[in-house]
Parts: C-alpha cells; structure tokens; sequence
C-alpha cells in the first residue's frame, strides 16, 4: 500500500517524462475547458436574469421554487448524466439530433449541473444587497433598470462566488461527462470527448495511480488559475 | 403588484429564450458538423462509433492499429470503452454502429432480439486465474479452472469479482456455475470497477481474481500478482478461452446505424493485413491478443447463435 506516497515524490520526473503523445494532455485539457466554460456561461446567461428578477419581486411559492433551486445543488452527477443520455440517446427526445458522445452533449449535463449552484448563490447575493442601496438609487431618480445594475454591481462578488461554485462543479464533474461523452481520444491521440476528470478515471482503471495524480495535480492548478483570475476580475471591478 | 408579476414573466421569458438560444446553438453546430461530413463523397469524413470492452481499449490494442482504418477511409473512428454489457446496452439503444465484445451468451442474445448482423469472429486471447504468491487456497498449476475455483471458495481466500456485467464477470459467473459454488461471503468482493482496477484491488488485498490475459500482461510489471492457474494458449484449460467478436448494428432496427462504414470496418478488422497487425501487437514483449478471422476453412458459427440451426442446413 505504498500508492499515496510513491507518485507525489516522482512527480517532477513523471512531468518530465510523461508516458502520453504530443499534444494529448493538452487537448483534453482544452476539452475540459472549452466544455466547462461553455455550460458555465449558458448556465450564467440563463440564471442571472431569473436569480435577479426573483431577488426583486415577491409572490407565491417563491420560498418552494428556492428550496427546488437548492435541492438542484444536490443533483448527483450520475443521474444528470442518465437523464441527459435518454435524452440524447437515437431512442431519445433529441436523438434525431445525435448528439451523443459529443462535447454538446456534455455541455448539456454540465449546464443541468452548474445552473442550481449559479442561480441559487447569486440569489443570495443579490438578495443580500442592503435595501438602503436599493432605495438610495431609487431616490436618485434611478429607473428599475439603473437599481438592478446597481444591486449588481454591489452584489459582483457574491455573483462570481457563484459563477466559480458553477464552474468548479463542472471542471471537477467526472460521471455525467463520462457516460454522455464516452471518454473519447482519436487514435492520433487527441482528445474529443476526454475531459481531465474522465482521463484521471481511465488512468485509475488501468492502475496508472502515478499519472492519474499527475493529471490531478493539472486539474486542481487550473481550477487555482481561474479562481484567481475570477477574484482578480472582481477587484479591479472594485477600483474602477 | 400586477405590473411586476408582468414585468417577471417578462424576464422568465427572456431567461427562457437565452437557455433555447444557447440550445439550439449547440444543434445548428452539431447539425452542420453533420451536412459536412455527408456532402463529401462515400464514406470519407464520418465517424464511426465503436463501443467495445476494456480490455481492447487499454491494452492499447485499438489505439495502436485504428490509424491505418482511419487513413484508408478517411474516416474517424470513436471507440468507446465500456465493458461488454454496457458496450451492447449502447448499440442495441442505437447510439453505436459496431460492438467488439467478449461474451458470446450475450452476442447471441444481442443477434437473437435483432439488433446485430453480420457477426464474426475475430480473436482471442485466454483467461487467468491470478493470485497472490503465497497462494492460500493452493490452486497453482491446477489443471481444472472449476477446481480451483472450489479451493478458493472452501479456503475463504479472498476473491475480487469484476461486479460489472462485462465479458470477464460473465465468464467469472459462468466458471462458478460450472464449478456448483454459488459464491458469497466475506471473502467474495465485488467491485464494479474495469480489469485494471480490479487487479489492483486484488493486489491491494492479496486476493485472487479472474482476468484476461491481455490487461495482466498489460499491468504486471506493477502489480505482485502471479498466474496460478493458465488458460488454454498455455496449455490451460479450454474453458478460460476468451473468444472476441465483432458486429454490426442492424440498420433495419437503427436507421441511423452508420452500416456502409461499420460494414468497412468489419472487412478492414478481419482482413489479413489488420490481423497481422493484431498479432504483431505486443505488450512488455508479449503478444495480447490472436487473430482468428483468417481461415482457410469454413467455420459457419461465428455467423448465427450458438446451437442455431435450420433445416436446411442441418446435415
């Protein structure tokens, strides 16, 4: 059981050394990107305008639909990935469309996934806005427009909070991805459908535990980097 | 208070129409990816979907010998690597066009409800029983895979099932069939995971395990396992031969089913020159896998389910 250790202490000579083609981790690394930040701004594009619009009315049932948006952050991958393969499946709704084993078809179960996390955070932002904010832009003579870009602005940091909850769940999601895109690499060697996570499952299944944790220690650097550009963003928001 | 609820289904809408756009964004994409490859001439251009098991997948088998199909034709091939119960649930769901899998029960159940055509035959390799050296339960060089099997059972020795509907697990339920032990018990693990996996639990735990021959050799020089009990290429017994064979999706069941290159691809994979190159193809200087598509002599099984016979034909 010396698993653990071995791989972290070879690190840098695996990195030098690694047992892959030309070009191959970095294609399935833009597949992972290219996949998560597509479902992550449909999944924005499509959340902010409703989390906004619930953060500034109040009717019926609002607290049921919020308790059904948190309830979304729970969905397991898994099942997301089965609800999307019906769906995409020749037998499915959308099977005219063939979309299965494609990166749409992942961007859809990644959109499914990340839009519960975006919208549910973004409301609480959004909400979370003083209404002293809100009735100072109102007295200025603000329309409802002018309030909401306002409460907006106020509240960008809890809205990247939630675009970033969405994107990592998305970059970090293994199972849906893996049963929609089918872990595809053409035989040259780059990656069609191959996402880091479902790289990192494919090199686990053959025992590679050395190049499985190489390939995490890729994926958790990359979710850093866009979390420190996201935070960067936000300050220079901030100072302007 | 009514001007806002007007003003909220406004913006549903609005969120509504985004997420269609986003929708229907990703199908004219997919779409025109389609119109491309099907305006240039015969097959050139289009993929052809192939689930298969693991084993051929990540000895490298597929990997290695794809290039020349794909040059030939100017096709691209996405092999998809499920294990062989998965690998039939995909094509008979009509989301593939030809299945390479290692279980003939479930072939010719797949032939029989309709959903392949044109099976053949295409290699084999053998199954293993591996275990740890110290060997517990005393099964090394047993010439019966039954036996030994019962001597695992009647020791407790720790077992590590494959747990996953794949060929191998098939074969592991169909050998403790045959040996009259129905197993269970604490020293019965299934683990639902793939055969490299799985022979790194069994390592893990000094257990025994049924593997195919290919993903051991493929994954011995990182695992403490041993070969106790052989398969039939060494001298082993027959009942650990581990048949692979090819099908196409039926076009009658899927019309969508790409069958012009799945057909292509069947003549490509059981043509000499691939066979050739399915048995030049070595792993830690060993061959994996044996072709056996090639033969001078008839062989009119590999085409129907095992104990099909018609009238006519019967002799």
């Amino acid at each position: 059981m010396n698993v653990p250790l071995e791989p972290v202490a070879q690190l840098l000579p695996a990195v030098v050394d690694f047992p892959f083609r030309e070009g191959y981790v970095r294609s399935i690394i833009y597949v992972s990107l290219y996949v998560s930040v597509v479902a992550v701004t449909l999944s924005t594009l499509f959340s902010l305008p409703i989390a906004i619009v619930m953060g500034f009315s109040d009717f019926r049932g609002k607290q049921f639909v919020k308790s059904i948006i948190n309830t979304g952050m729970g969905f397991p991958s898994v099942v997301v990935g089965l609800v999307v393969l019906f769906a995409v499946s020749n037998q499915g709704p959308l099977g005219s469309l063939e979309l299965i084993f494609t990166k749409e078809a992942m961007i859809m179960s990644q959109f499914v996934l990340a839009t519960p996390p975006i919208m549910a955070i973004t409301l609480a932002a959004i909400t979370g806005v003083s209404e002293n904010v809100r009735d100072a832009a109102h007295v200025l003579g603000g329309t409802r427009l002018d309030v909401a870009l306002v409460v907006i602005k106020e509240a960008r940091y809890g809205i990247a909070t939630a675009v970033l909850a969405g994107f990592g769940r998305a970059i970090s999601e293994v199972g849906s991805v893996l049963i929609v895109g089918g872990n595809i690499v053409s035989s040259d060697g780059i990656s069609s459908t191959r996402t880091l996570t479902t790289a990192i499952q494919l090199e686990a299944r053959q025992g590679q535990y050395d190049t499985a944790m190489v390939l995490g220690a890729v994926l958790v650097t990359i979710v850093l980097m866009v979390n420190a550009i996201v935070v960067r963003l936000g300050d220079e928001g901030a100072m302007r | 208070m009514p001007i806002q609820r007007r003003k909220f289904i406004a913006a549903v809408g609005g969120g509504a129409l985004a997420s269609i756009a986003g929708c229907s964004g990703n199908s004219t994409q997919a779409q025109s990816d389609g119109s491309s490859s099907s305006s240039s001439a015969g097959v050139a251009g289009e993929t052809l979907t192939l689930t298969t098991t693991t084993s051929t997948y990540d000895t490298g088998l597929l990997g290695e010998i794809h290039g020349d199909f794909e040059e030939m034709y100017g096709v691209t091939v996405d092999a998809v690597a499920q294990g062989t119960g998965a690998a039939l649930e995909t094509a008979r769901n009509g989301d593939s066009d030809v299945v390479m899998v290692h279980a003939r029960g479930l072939e010719d159940e797949f032939m029989r409800n309709g959903y392949g055509i044109n099976r053949r035959d295409l290699m084999f390799n053998d199954f293993v029983i591996v275990g740890p050296e110290s060997d517990p339960a005393g099964i090394q060089g047993m010439s019966s895979a039954t036996e030994a099997l019962n001597a695992i059972a009647e020791a407790g020795a720790p077992f590590v099932s494959r747990g996953d509907n794949s060929g191998t697990h098939t074969k592991e339920l169909n050998l403790w069939e045959a040996a009259g032990t129905d197993p269970g018990g604490d020293w019965y693990q299934e683990t639902g995971t793939g055969m490299g996996e799985a022979l790194n639990i069994a390592n893990q735990q000094g257990a025994y395990t049924l593997s195919d021959r290919g993903t051991y050799i493929s994954q011995r020089s990182e695992i403490d396992l041993v070969i106790l009990v052989q398969g039939p290429i060494e001298d082993g017994p027959e009942i650990l031969a581990n048949p692979y064979g090819i099908m196409a999706v039926n076009p009658g069941v899927h019309e969508n089913a790409n069958y012009d290159l799945a057909m292509a691809y069947i003549g490509w994979i059981t043509s000499p020159g691939a066979q050739d190159a399915i048995s030049n193809y070595q792993m830690n200087g060993e061959q994996l896998f044996f072709p056996e598509a090639v033969s001078e002599n008839p062989d009119f099984q590999q085409y129907v389910p095992e104990g099909w016979s018609s009238n006519s034909s019967s002799e």
